[in-house]
């Protein structure tokens, strides 16, 4: 392989990376928006997402094939499992807090974290899960010298599709009119006879799916699962939505696809011991000259 | 038992109380607040204490030095989340940067271990300054996430650095001497322990009921208030991190020489996961709660060793419901 080749394949993977971490970033972004919450069950909810698409996958391949049909199968039921999941939490472990102090909010979101984390340990005994398929991961189109897989391209698609109906959904909806009118002032939105509770409870839904995407992503592009991979994932995707401007939809995008790019740059130049590094790093130095990110709004708000 | 009465009389009279237990812990409240009571209480239980390596197997004892580590933890966590109310989630590596300094030092210049603190208090400080920094800044939430991604790269740094061991750590590192004594035996070790949690107990509660204290709580209470009164938030939040970092970077010192060996896996997200939740349960902010947490957090893994992997869900779960009908913690401090 040639090092322009080398390059190219470390780019697609730099930009199927950053689709993972734009989709988790999401909805840690509309969470932040809307309620201020740091949501740390978020890269948790991820993880249940793969292995949702994985358990439902088992049973649809032997009606429709262990093919895309089943995989697609196992992303839709994945999202509107997480969604409703999320949505629970939210209404169970966060709504009575949603009046106390930032910190004890904080802390009942790594309590929820903490038990899906353990209980998707004591479900698969600790052991890795694998996903077998008859995809062939290797097949895909030929770009002049370079190959980009259709695995690969496919969740690109798949990524940019649900980010432009996002966006459409957020700047064109009366749903969306509603979620940005709360990150902005909750109790005028109240007054305006805006059903807070109910908008709050679909930020959940919706990003969760999103995060079950990106779940259901990992299934097929790392093949093996772990209940461990949420954790990880979810701060990294976090240090995405910051660096993006937390709070801002188009800043998670763009902040995701950066930061899955300035990995796979970073890995080849100075090795892949060092890759999870990189994202805290690109964090410290983010809040030291920009902490307001990308798009962010300019204002500093404490807590 | 006359005094345990009266205490609880005069407790109804003051606190609005429901059920047994709020009746208990007012009288005990009561009790405790008078001299004779201290004495008795205090007294009986630092006899207790002192005498436990006389009739206690060396299992208990070296439940007991854990317990106590993890209070040393837990009262250095209480100053930045309990007094100041920032929150953060990686502890663990505050004590793993004064554990590796004083094993880095050990093994590499044979320096004395006593030495070595002060090089640790300073490795704790400049990590403080570095992280707390640029996030202290910010909005509190910020201050988590950064403090999360610095227990991250401290436990990455140890895993790829040469002089840290990578991944199998550092081993055989020798005990310390003590009046020209190698402390060895795990009942020395658990009164080495004791005088550090007094001398943390003590520096902390000075701490707490100095200027910079109440300047802290009044930070935690209201922000603006206190930076409208004239309290530099920005420089009091970074000196309650930086005091916080240097009691675990202790901690972590004298855990290092009692344990003899380090890798980076005794770093992880866990560690500083049980050490916020013994201080939040515990009760945010006052000295006896968080190491009554911290206890609590020690023993009950040991007594609950048959349900295992269960254990951290019912934490979780224990967590949230603790955070819904008693923010405040188990034990908390009583507002003046």
């Amino acid at each position: 392989m040639s090092l322009a080749q080398v390059w190219f394949e470390q780019l697609m993977n730099g930009l199927v990376l950053g689709s993972f971490y734009a989709l988790i970033a999401l909805g840690y972004s509309m969470v932040y928006g809307i309620i201020k919450l740091l949501n740390f069950a978020h890269g948790d909810i991820y993880m249940w997402g793969s292995f949702v698409t994985l358990f439902i996958f088992g049973y649809a391949s032997v009606v429709v094939g262990s093919g895309w049909a089943a995989v697609l199968l196992g992303m839709i039921t994945a999202m509107i499992f997480m969604g409703l999941v999320a949505f629970f939490i939210q209404r169970f472990a966060y709504r009575p807090l949603f009046d106390a102090p930032r910190l004890s909010l904080l802390i009942t979101a790594i309590g929820v974290s903490m038990i899906l984390y353990n209980l998707m340990m004591v479900l698969t005994n600790g052991e890795y899960k694998f996903f077998n398929s008859d995809i062939n991961v290797a097949a895909g189109i030929a770009i002049g010298p370079f190959t980009l897989t259709y695995v690969k391209l496919i969740m690109l698609i798949i990524t940019a599709v649900l980010m432009i109906s996002l966006s459409l959904f957020i700047n064109r909806t009366i749903w969306g009119k509603a979620m940005r009118g709360i990150a902005q002032d909750k109790n005028t939105c109240r007054l305006m006879g805006i059903n807070v509770n109910k908008i709050i409870g679909l930020t959940f839904f919706i990003g969760s799916a999103l995060a079950a995407v990106a779940g259901c992503m990992a299934c097929v592009y790392y093949g093996s699962l772990h209940y461990f991979m949420g954790y990880i994932m979810g701060i990294k995707a976090f240090t995405a939505a910051v660096i993006g401007g937390i709070g801002s939809i188009p800043g998670a995008m763009l902040g995701g696809i950066l930061l899955g790019l300035l990995e796979a740059v970073g890995t080849q130049v100075i090795g892949s011991a060092w890759k999870d590094v990189f994202a805290f790093v690109i964090l410290i130095i983010m809040l030291i000259f920009k902490p307001t990110g990308m798009m962010g709004k300019t204002e500093i708000e404490r807590m | 038992m006359d005094n345990r009465k009266n205490g609880a009389a005069v407790a109804a009279e003051n606190v609005k109380t429901t059920g047994f237990f709020g009746h208990l812990i007012n009288g005990l409240y009561a009790f405790t607040d008078k001299p004779a009571g201290k004495i008795v209480v205090y007294g009986g239980l630092l006899l207790i204490w002192l005498s436990a390596p006389l009739w206690t197997s060396t299992y208990v004892q070296e439940v007991l030095w854990n317990c106590m580590f993890y209070m040393l933890l837990a009262i250095g966590c209480n100053i930045i989340v309990g007094f100041c109310g920032l929150c953060d989630l990686g502890y663990a590596a505050k004590f793993a940067v004064g554990a590796y300094v004083t094993a880095v030092l050990i093994k590499t210049l044979h320096v004395s271990f006593w030495l070595t603190i002060p090089a640790s208090i300073g490795a704790s400080m400049l990590a403080a300054c570095i992280i707390g920094g640029p996030a202290l800044r910010l909005r509190s939430d910020y201050l988590a996430i950064v403090t999360l991604g610095f227990g991250e790269i401290t436990r990455i740094v140890a895993r790829n650095l040469a002089i840290t061991g990578k991944a199998q750590g550092i081993g055989s590192i020798p005990r310390p001497e003590l009046f020209g004594m190698q402390i060895t035996k795990i009942w020395m070790w658990f009164y080495v322990f004791t005088v550090l949690v007094v001398l943390f107990v003590f520096v902390a509660s000075n701490i707490k009921n100095s200027r910079f204290g109440r300047a802290l709580e009044y930070i935690r209470e209201d922000e603006d208030a206190a930076e409208a009164m004239g309290v530099d938030v920005v420089k009091y939040k970074l000196w309650a991190f930086i005091t916080g970092t240097i009691f675990g970077g202790v901690a972590g010192s004298f855990w290092v020489v009692k344990m003899t060996s380090i890798t980076p896996m005794a770093f992880q997200f866990l560690q500083s996961a049980n050490i916020l939740l013994a201080v939040v349960l515990g009760g945010m902010g006052k000295i006896p709660g968080v190491m009554a947490g911290a206890a609590f957090f020690t023993i009950f893994p040991e007594i609950f060793r048959e349900i295992g992997d269960m254990r951290m869900l019912f934490f979780g779960l224990l967590l949230i419901i603790v955070m819904i009908f008693r923010p405040q913690g188990l034990w908390p401090e009583r507002r003046r």
